[in-house]
């Protein structure tokens, strides 16, 4: 099964539907490693609220989507693991060290805001002048 | 033949479901009844997670290794408690060492192991018996709470 993945200006948004094989899921990776590059995409959120269960095959993978991304100058938001499965997955000792997770897609946005760099101009805010 | 127990088992009603196991898609499967069993059996959805993902767990060593088996699920009652058992079985080459297998767990490096030690964490009762050759059978059970 196909995991939709949006383009949202700088960002590409996957958002896993429902439960993924293992074929799935490393198709998820090629596909989104392919993407930043096509795209030229800043940031990747991966949204697993939908994922029923997230095993050792799951954890590894969506760990070597990050790094792998990482690889290729984009930095990627792991969001919407929920309570049950943050549960079981500590149980078995995965824990997405070095991934960066937030608590939902809002979350998620606003961290790779946070993240951009350059300069970017606010509505509202005072326009400095030169001298 | 070695056998490491946790606990006494406690014999089960016949089987609920019976899923074979050989790709990827049947890791779902097999994760999907037990979650779907549980539920019948009135567990909370939290621990339904637990079962399913002991359940991808096990399945998953089977497709690595043993390349086919069979994931047994059924339900099981003691007294007032109920209880879901999962028994994972195959034909394949077995752990040859199960003292080890029982310590690995995952580590930040990678190194995985068969994830043992974290499905007995996650279950209430473990139980497997493997040796070369012969294959390996794991059973495991969780209450409800």
């Amino acid at each position: 099964m196909e995991v939709p993945i949006l383009k949202q200006g700088e960002y590409l948004i996957a958002s896993i539907q429902s439960a993924l094989t293992d074929a799935d899921l490393l198709q998820l990776r090629d596909v989104l490693v392919a993407q930043v590059g096509r795209y030229r995409s800043r940031g990747v959120i991966v949204d697993v609220t939908a994922l029923d269960v997230m095993d050792s095959f799951a954890t590894r993978t969506l760990r070597d989507i990050a790094h792998m991304i990482r690889l290729r100058g984009a930095e990627t938001v792991i969001v919407g693991i929920q309570p049950e499965v943050a549960f079981s997955m500590v149980q078995l000792g995965l824990t997405l060290e070095g991934v960066v997770t937030c608590l939902d897609f809002e979350e998620g946005i606003a961290y790779l805001d946070s993240k951009k760099g350059g300069a970017s101009t606010k509505v509202g805010s005072k326009v400095r002048s030169r001298t | 033949m070695r056998s490491m127990k946790s606990s006494e088992g406690v014999p089960g009603s016949c089987p609920c479901a019976r899923v074979e196991i050989r790709t990827d898609t049947d890791i779902v499967a097999a994760r999907q009844k037990g979650r779907e069993i549980a539920m019948a059996s009135q567990f909370a959805p939290a621990d339904a997670t637990l079962i399913a993902t002991a359940i991808s767990e096990l399945a998953r060593n089977i497709v690595l290794y043993a390349q086919t088996g069979e994931v047994l699920l059924s339900r099981v009652e003691n007294g007032s408690r109920v209880g879901i058992r999962v028994i994972a079985r195959d034909d394949g080459p077995g752990v040859a060492d199960l003292d080890l297998a029982m310590r690995l767990g995952y580590s930040t490096s990678g190194s995985l192991g068969l994830g043992l030690p974290g499905v007995k964490r996650l279950m209430d009762e473990f139980e497997i018996t493997s040796a070369p050759g012969v294959g390996t059978r794991v059973s495991v059970l969780k209450w409800r709470t």
